[in-house]
């Protein structure tokens, strides 16, 4: 149709702008890729010495891969939390009518919004009010608490596609509500979960606004790496860089690949777009 | 068709939830900005010294003001870097999913990490300037690429242009075809089917977008850090500071509250305009 006209007359120059933005979204990626084989350190043009000596230097490095353990627990615990809240608090914005339930639904999603140095601050100043020595504990009852926003979300969108009549038909058919939820209610919402665990976990990993104010004596990863970046930087950190990268990308695909069976929305929109109504 | 009891089983546990840790986290944020420190001590009386002291120091409206100022130079970037890409995707290639996933994979690439390699980049003998002498273009590395206002806005416009892009090509996606197809039909050029037809409809995606780009980067205190230097604090870092070596909590938190409204005002002014300019 007319369409192919417009197409034809300014695909090519928009096209050339595009590849350019994409140059530019993927050169420091490419950079950090580089130079963590590049035997004399992060600088220098062209990189020489290819070597693997800074990936075999961070597999010494125990204090690297405890602060990888740490985030592990830190990501899955919250996750569990985040989803523990989550879930509930989705199935009550879908069903139920409760007084202040507006600023309940613009509360939840506060964290995801504000920059996460408001809550990771306020959140301090809550543990040291109550008492609570910070750890890895405060970390992840932060993030989790940060992360019901996310959870809520993906979980909300996934009801919008529910039909409700299945869990009228298993009611009808003597299952009480606890079975219904067990049964009907999670499995369908599966997909949903899913998505939102990896979403919360691959954030949680990455998460530093938050951590920098809730860190006691162990730190996660992202916080190491910033210690070490203070103190000078080492193509070890392209290295580790490089590997979370990868970690990254599998998880995404994991992902993508889940999401597109369940014929779901594009990849993370929901998210960003954040529904703030 | 739900019971009584099933309503409060799945909201009490989230509201309680969220009160305890959410809304008195915040709670304790506004009333810290009322008390001051007296001998490194944090004294409980109300008082408005925070706020008189915020409001009569230069230092601290200049750099909330050199913070808006760069968050919305990077807001600037991020739309004209993210809208065309939204549009050649949306309307002029033929592989939309794969470029899609493109824009987004840098999004997951540590925050930190990213940053990091801005610094790598830009410094003196960083790749920009090194390969700059490589080829000749300069023999001393130029220094004013690191530790600059400009560095900071390179990077989180690096960092949050994917943000942008986001609901930018989400509301392209949702423009019915047919309106643009009514367009030609009619005699319009395509200049004039994009400036009347396709942008007006597509200004709730940009407006969240901005909004996006906006409040991250100016809450944002690494990247000024790694790649700032002293010209390129902002205020985040005030707080930061406030917090750790200052030890000022009650003034920290006043800062703070000052962004809180700064950003949730402008969130409900853009959710006003984005419910304007939507048509459906």
């Amino acid at each position: 149709m007319n369409h192919a006209r417009t197409r034809s007359r300014s695909g090519g120059w928009l096209g050339l702008y595009s590849w350019l933005v994409f140059a530019f979204l993927y050169l420091p990626i490419v950079v950090l890729i580089l130079y963590s084989f590049n035997g004399s350190g992060v600088g220098g043009f062209p990189p020489r010495d290819l070597t693997l000596s800074w990936y075999r230097m961070l597999f010494h490095d125990a204090a690297i891969w405890n602060s990888v353990l740490n985030s592990l627990i830190v990501a899955m615990v919250a996750v569990g939390l985040a989803l523990a809240i989550g879930i509930p608090a989705a199935l009550a914005l879908d069903r139920a009518d409760f007084p202040g339930k507006a600023i309940f639904r613009r509360l939840v999603l506060l964290p995801l919004i504000l920059p996460g140095i408001i809550t990771g601050l306020s959140l301090l100043m809550l543990c040291v009010f109550s008492g609570l020595q910070l750890s890895l504990v405060t970390i992840a009852l932060g993030h989790g608490t940060a992360l019901i926003a996310v959870a809520t979300t993906e979980i909300f969108a996934g009801l919008q596609k529910f039909d409700r009549r299945q869990e009228e038909a298993s009611l009808d058919l003597g299952a009480n509500y606890w079975q219904t939820f067990w049964r009907i209610t999670l499995p369908n919402l599966r997909l949903s979960i899913i998505g939102a665990a990896l979403l919360i976990f691959t954030l949680s990993m990455d998460e530093i606004a938050v951590s920098f104010f809730l860190v006691g004596r162990e730190n996660t990863l992202p916080l190491e790496i910033w210690s070490r970046l203070r103190r000078g930087m080492t193509p070890e950190i392209n290295a580790v860089s490089t590997i979370i990268f990868v970690f990254s990308l599998f998880t995404i695909i994991i992902w993508y690949r889940i999401r597109t069976r369940g014929e779901a929305q594009q990849l993370a929109t929901p998210i960003i777009q954040g529904e703030i109504a | 068709m739900y019971s009584r009891a099933y309503k409060s089983a799945v909201t009490l546990p989230p509201v309680a939830w969220v009160t305890l840790f959410l809304l008195c986290a915040y709670v304790i944020l506004f009333a810290h900005s009322f008390w001051s420190v007296r001998d490194g001590q944090i004294v409980r009386d109300f008082t408005l010294g925070n706020y008189k002291q915020i409001a009569s120091s230069p230092l601290y409206l200049q750099v909330l003001f050199r913070s808006m100022k760069i968050a919305g130079a990077v807001t600037l970037f991020a739309l004209l870097l993210g809208y065309p890409v939204a549009y050649y995707l949306s309307f002029n290639s033929r592989h939309k999913n794969l470029l899609f996933q493109l824009v987004i994979v840098p999004l997951w690439v540590s925050y930190l990490v990213r940053a990091y390699a801005w610094k790598t980049i830009l410094g003196s003998d960083g790749v920009l300037n090194t390969s700059l002498q490589f080829l000749h273009f300069t023999h001393e590395p130029v220094s004013a690429l690191l530790y600059s206002p400009f560095a900071v806005v390179l990077t989180l416009t690096h960092i949050y242009t994917p943000f942008a892009f986001l609901p930018i090509f989400a509301a392209l996606e949702h423009i019915p075809r047919n309106l643009i197809e009514a367009s030609h039909d009619l005699g319009g050029t395509p200049l004039q089917t994009f400036w009347r037809v396709i942008l007006p409809l597509s200004l709730p995606g940009v407006v969240a977008g901005a909004t996006f780009a906006f409040v991250l980067s100016l809450g944002d205190f690494l990247a000024p850090i790694l790649v700032g230097g002293p010209s390129g604090i902002m205020i985040s870092n005030i707080v930061v500071s406030l917090f750790g070596a200052a030890y000022d909590w009650p003034l920290g938190a006043a800062i703070s509250l000052c962004m809180l409204i700064l950003v949730v005002g402008l969130l409900f002014a853009t959710e006003r305009l984005e419910k304007r300019f939507s048509y459906q």
